[in-house]
């Protein structure tokens, strides 16, 4: 294909790029640093540290963090299992693990509402057994429940195709210089999936952190994720600048945290070559 | 002979019906260098991973120093394997990749040290210590998964079409190589490939398999110059293979024409197959012997001209010499007595005479 051409073919993607990426960046950031009068002032960015703000910070991170760390203990089994199992099994299993991405993740976040809600299925189940109901909802278990349940497939996909993509042989070389099983998965398949890890932590922890429907449904309100300030501070306070300066601040730690996963995915990557 | 130190017993291994191996039998001795030569489904891979313990045979036992090991895990056997596609690990340096086995031993760190160094020397990698597998050729990585088995001072190294990947000076190179590791080491070598002449030129003995059953067990030598069966001479080297008729004792009918040869018993007038190893017919441009032809081409290989002659007899002969004989020229044909291999003719499926252009091709991927 000819230069012009290709010019030709992306120019929609440039129009894209400008008006729903380049633009609102600018349109963020001018408002991150000004305040209400257009005067140039850094307090909105550095308001990540007020009190209110710090705790919302470290409730985002901490979520995140739990839901990232459940997902790869939720994915890494599976992925084992699907690789010693058959062909047309292993596809059944993987399809029925898909399955729920084919639905709109507020309605699976509405079911599971549903579910744990205090008047909800579980809670329902309990007494009628006779049980004293749970507090389900409302609480940040339920909101790394949402997000586990929501981004567990971001996970388990990368994981999955790195446990698939590593060669029989290595394995049985592995087995031939005296690995047992255990030994096998920590010093061969463990290591060797790093790659598909670190993609899947980019994709679960990122929308973990800056969540904020989830929170609205299954924290009630209750619980304040830095996502929640933001969305406030957009929608009820009308405080654009302030909420353009937490955005901003929450990108640059989701910058820095993917900067971390980034470079260990890059040295897994490159040992996987 | 050495010391038995293998022995398969009767067994017989299947994958989804398909019979893979039927009831083989083989003894393997100490520092011996075997080879398992065969098409593409002979068996000899899963002859090989059986042996490995990476397979369980459907029935019979294996042997190993005089212990039954049919049902032992890889992992605790006393072999090392070297597979086709290297099977380095890639996330780690090729020393870690050489201490792997070491260090699940529990062996002391500056032993370990010292082995390593010993066994990148072995292999002509010194040095090589901190760089990555990925970093290294296709030969340089053959070389660390040869030294990642031998460090740990296997009875037995299996090799699993080992040089198969890599190009043909490559592979010559390593050939030698081989031989040479084998006799620093002492230990049995038991070397798998489709390729006839990497078997003739590294192994003391050649086991010849097809459709899991050995065909024939026997020297270089032996395998080349005395082929028991069609299968074998077709698959070992190029041939002239000829449907005859024993007349008598020392005396073959290839088509009408008398032959004398050296072998006996085979009855009389009894159908039979004729081997003549191309190098082996004669011919002469002043019209002398046997029996006469036309030169129909004339191909230049090198050490040798190959030339195709069509006889009188109304047969073909493929032949191999230094000698120049122009196409058309007519030419005198004939075969020493002691050049005639009479076999009997195939009694199973398995010794039908195997189609060379497939085994030229195929086979890269045997599982």
């Amino acid at each position: 294909m000819n230069r012009s051409k290709s010019r030709l073919l992306s120019i929609p993607y440039i129009i894209w790029v400008i008006g729903f990426t380049i633009i609102p960046i600018i349109f963020i950031l001018s408002k991150a640093i000004t305040d209400s009068d257009g005067a140039l002032t850094l307090a909105n960015l550095l308001a990540i540290f007020d009190p209110i703000h710090r705790k919302a910070l470290i409730m985002s991170l901490s979520l995140a963090f739990i839901s990232t760390v459940l997902c790869i203990l939720l994915a890494f089994p599976v992925a084992i299992i699907l690789r010693g199992s058959h062909i047309r099994k292993k596809s059944i299993i993987l399809f029925i693990l898909i399955l729920p991405m084919w639905m709109n993740f507020i309605l699976r976040i509405l079911a599971m509402q549903m579910l744990i809600s205090n008047n909800g299925i579980i809670n329902n189940l309990l007494t009628g057994l006779g049980l004293a109901p749970m507090k389900l909802i409302n609480t940040p278990g339920a909101i790394v429940l949402g997000m586990v349940y929501d981004y567990l497939p971001y996970m388990l996909l990368p994981v999955l195709n790195s446990v698939l993509s590593i060669p029989e042989d290595v394995i049985e070389a592995a087995k031939d210089l005296g690995s047992d099983k255990l030994h096998v998965l920590t010093r061969i398949i463990i290591p060797l999936s790093l790659g598909g890890v670190g993609s899947g932590i980019t994709m679960v922890f990122v929308p973990s952190m800056t969540e904020f429907v989830i929170a609205n449904i299954l924290g009630g309100g209750k619980i304040q994720l830095l996502g929640n300030i933001i969305e406030q501070e957009f929608t009820v306070s009308m405080n654009w600048n302030l909420g353009s300066g937490l955005s901003v601040a929450l990108m640059i730690f989701v910058l820095i945290t993917s900067f971390l996963f980034g470079r260990n995915r890059e040295e897994a990557s490159t040992g996987i070559l | 002979m050495a010391k038995e130190l293998i022995r398969f017993e009767n067994i017989t291994k299947s994958f989804e019906g398909t019979t893979v191996l039927k009831s083989l039998n083989l003894s393997i001795h100490e520092n011996e260098f075997v080879t398992l030569l065969g098409p593409s489904g002979c068996g000899k891979t899963t002859t090989l991973r059986i042996l490995g313990g990476f397979e369980a045979p459907d029935s019979g036992r294996v042997i190993f120093d005089g212990e039954d090991i049919t049902s032992l895990p890889p992992n605790k056997r006393q072999l090392n394997t070297v597979f086709q596609k290297y099977a380095l690990f890639t996330h780690m340096s090729v020393a870690d990749n050489i201490a792997f086995g070491l260090k699940i031993r529990g062996t002391d760190k500056d032993v370990i040290r010292e082995k390593i160094a010993y066994s990148l020397k072995l292999v002509g990698l010194e040095g090589y210590e901190n760089r990555s597998p990925s970093s290294l050729s296709g030969g340089q990585q053959q070389r660390i998964a040869i030294a990642r088995a031998i460090v740990n001072e296997p009875k037995v190294l299996l090799l699993d079409e080992p040089l198969g990947a890599l190009d043909l000076k490559l592979r010559q190179g390593m050939q030698y190589e081989l031989i040479r590791l084998k006799e620093e080491l002492g230990i049995t070598f038991v070397y798998v490939t489709h390729d006839q002449e990497e078997a003739l030129t590294m192994s003391d003995t050649v086991v010849v398999m097809n459709q899991g059953i050995i065909q024939q067990i026997g020297t270089p030598e032996d395998i080349y110059n005395e082929p028991q069966n069609a299968f074998v001479a077709d698959f070992i080297g190029e041939s002239n293979l000829l449907d005859g008729i024993m007349v008598h004792d020392c005396l073959v009918s290839i088509g009408g024409l008398e032959m004398p040869c050296v072998d006996t018993g085979f009855g009389e007038n009894n159908p039979v197959d004729v081997v003549i190893r191309p190098e082996d017919v004669e011919l002469d441009a002043g019209g002398k012997g046997q029996t006469h032809g036309t030169v129909t081409s004339i191909v230049f290989k090198g050490v040798h001209w190959e030339i195709r002659v069509e006889s009188e007899i109304g047969i073909t002969f493929l032949v191999q010499t230094t000698e120049h004989f122009p196409v058309g020229s007519n030419v005198g044909i004939s075969v020493d007595p002691y050049n005639i291999q009479i076999m009997n003719k195939p009694s199973r499926e398995d010794e039908q005479v195997f189609d060379q252009n497939e085994s030229a091709h195929g086979e890269n991927y045997e599982s």
